[in-house]
């Protein structure tokens, strides 16, 4: 064989097996791909620790090593299985079975190494776990006009996170509803109150914050925000007034 | 390789039957060690270990971390906290000395299952269905880290078959036949039935990566008696990496004997096979 067949030979030989390395390391990234948790439909619906990192940042950081469920003194936390709702191995809980206790001194974010619960949490009472929601307002005791409370009455920020918000019964006519309500900017997402609900099924759930407070469009701007915002001058300087119609126009009418 | 007779029996005759295990012993007895360190606490509730081989906390002071694992998460565009940080380097710097792949001999629970998928397929005589290039593995490792950047998430701990029987054994989630169960089983029988030590000595990328850091360790085997060598293949038939042995066993008199290839896992099943005493751990080496 002459030297240059062997090596236009050894030269094809190599480019055959760049190219199937090639392809073989294509093929691994597409199934790694495939298994990566991306969106928040895969990332799931499990509740994650308190401080736990917002969304798919947290699976950049977690090391799934349970040392976050080992210092949790109640037990809440436990690693994901195959049934939940979140990729094996990452740490979560499940209110309705053990609720977070709110621990002050937070042990399951002091043990994670990692930083995928976040250690700029250092009040638990910042925790945003989730959002409960009341999701059972067809069977919710006080909704249907009983005195039940025992949602309201469990909440670590009773009065800041949950309140009862009285309105009138417009069945009987002469009963007021207190209507549990809970507040997003409060709830910690700790799940005492879907624990404690006395129904068979709760009606008062802790969601994960992406599906319960919903989303406004990138594009919307609330009118009010942004005037406090421009120290309540006009959005647009020098918008034409508007002429006064109706009652507006009548002298001594309602002021602007 | 010959498959009519098995490696041993030779060495127990020529040195005795302890000497002839002794390797092969003392790796039993660290692998059922280090998961005792980790499991003590959740069976009988004496904590020393917490976590996994992913990230754990020995008796609260001593932080380990799997180095493989912050190079994705780091690839992830996260940067961990100061204890997976220093965790890692105590890991790194252990086994850049050691050598990495005695994670894999050693530690690794994976390789006490694929050790007995390979002497069970010995014994029953199975043939090699499918031949693989070792080299996959740096392929599958590079996948990992590529793929964990492009997707900023620790990738392959979604399957990664080490961490995975080890947090089923400690969390108690094999059991139930959940994902762990399902990836570990797997690798079992595909070295049982398809490839040779298919997965530890052609696939898997954590391997890889710590032979990788184990590129210039200090704790090697070495053939300094390679003289006496009568070529009876023992050792070849009980490597898991075999081209590793070739070498050392031609070094020239007086030249480097020290077998250097990062695949050799230290596992020291040759020195124990060696009927003629060929082999022996060596620090540096040489010999
Ligand atoms: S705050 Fe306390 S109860 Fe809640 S998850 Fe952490 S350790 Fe467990
Ligand atoms: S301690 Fe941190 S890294 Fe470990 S499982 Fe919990 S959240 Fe993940
Ligand atoms: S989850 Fe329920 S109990 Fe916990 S803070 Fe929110 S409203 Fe209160
Ligand atoms: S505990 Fe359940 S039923 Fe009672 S008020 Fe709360 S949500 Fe309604
Ligand atoms: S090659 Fe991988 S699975 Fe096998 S022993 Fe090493 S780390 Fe464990």
């Amino acid at each position: 064989m002459s030297d240059a067949r062997g090596s236009s030979a050894a030269r094809r030989a190599f480019l055959r097996d760049a190219a199937q390395g090639m392809c073989g390391l294509g093929l691994m990234g597409l199934g790694l791909a495939a298994l990566a948790p991306a969106g928040h439909g895969e990332a799931g619906t499990a509740i994650r620790p308190p401080g736990a990192l917002a969304g798919d940042r947290f699976f950049a950081a977690c090391a799934r090593c349970g040392l976050c469920v080992r210092d949790c003194p109640y037990d809440t936390l436990r690693l994901a299985e195959r049934a939940d709702d979140a990729p094996v191995g990452t740490p979560m809980f499940v209110a309705r079975d053990v609720p977070c206790e709110m621990c002050e001194d937070i042990p399951c974010v002091r043990a994670c190494p990692t930083g995928a619960l976040d250690k700029s949490l250092t009040d638990i009472v910042d925790a945003k776990m989730g959002v409960a929601v009341l999701v059972g307002r067809e069977t919710c005791l006080n909704v249907l006009g009983l005195r039940c409370d025992v949602c309201y009455r469990v909440c670590p920020l009773i009065d800041k996170a949950i309140t009862l918000d009285a309105q009138h019964n417009v069945r009987t006519g002469k009963h007021a509803q207190l209507i549990p309500t809970v507040h997003a900017d409060a709830c910690t997402g700790c799940g005492k109150c879907e624990k404690s609900c006395v129904l068979e099924e709760a009606a008062i759930k802790v969601l994960p914050i992406h599906l319960a407070e919903g989303a406004l469009g990138e594009h919307y701007r609330l009118g009010w925000e942004e005037k406090k915002r421009n120290r309540d001058a006009p959005l647009v300087p020098g918008l034409t007034e508007l002429p006064k119609r109706g009652i507006d126009a009548v002298p001594g009418g309602p002021k602007p | 390789m010959r498959p009519d007779r098995f490696a041993g029996p030779a060495a127990v005759a020529a040195k005795g039957r302890v000497a002839a295990v002794r390797w092969l012993a003392s790796r039993r007895s660290a692998q059922a060690a280090f998961l005792a360190l980790f499991a003590s606490g959740p069976l009988v509730g004496i904590w020393i270990t917490k976590g996994t081989l992913a990230s754990s906390m020995t008796l609260g002071v001593l932080p380990l971390t799997d180095p493989l694992l912050l190079l994705q998460s780091l690839a992830a565009l996260h940067v961990p906290e100061r204890s997976a940080l220093i965790g890692a380097s105590i890991v790194l710097a252990a086994y850049a000395v050691v050598g990495g792949r005695m994670f894999c001999s050693w530690v690794c629970p994976v390789n006490l299952l694929t050790d007995l998928a390979h002497w069970l397929r010995l014994r029953a005589g199975f043939k090699n269905a499918l031949r693989l290039n070792r080299q996959l593995r740096y392929w599958l490792l590079a996948a990992t880290i590529a793929m964990s950047a492009a997707t900023g998430s620790v990738v392959w701990e979604a399957v990664n078959p080490v961490t995975m029987l080890h947090r089923g054994l400690l969390f108690g989630t094999l059991a139930a036949a959940g994902l762990a169960a399902v990836v570990v089983g797997a690798v079992f029988l595909f070295d049982l039935a398809v490839a040779e030590r298919g997965w530890c000595s052609h696939l898997c990328p954590v391997g890889a990566f710590y032979g990788l850091i184990g590129r210039f360790r200090l704790l090697k085997v070495a053939a300094p008696r390679r003289a006496d060598c009568d070529h009876c293949q023992d050792c070849f038939q009980v490597c898991p990496e075999p081209h590793v042995i070739v070498p050392a066993l031609k070094a020239p008199a007086g030249g480097d004997a020290a077998i250097r290839s990062i695949d050799c896992t230290n596992c020291g099943r040759c020195i124990d096979v060696c009927p003629q005493s060929v082999f022996a751990f060596s620090l540096g080496g040489k010999p």
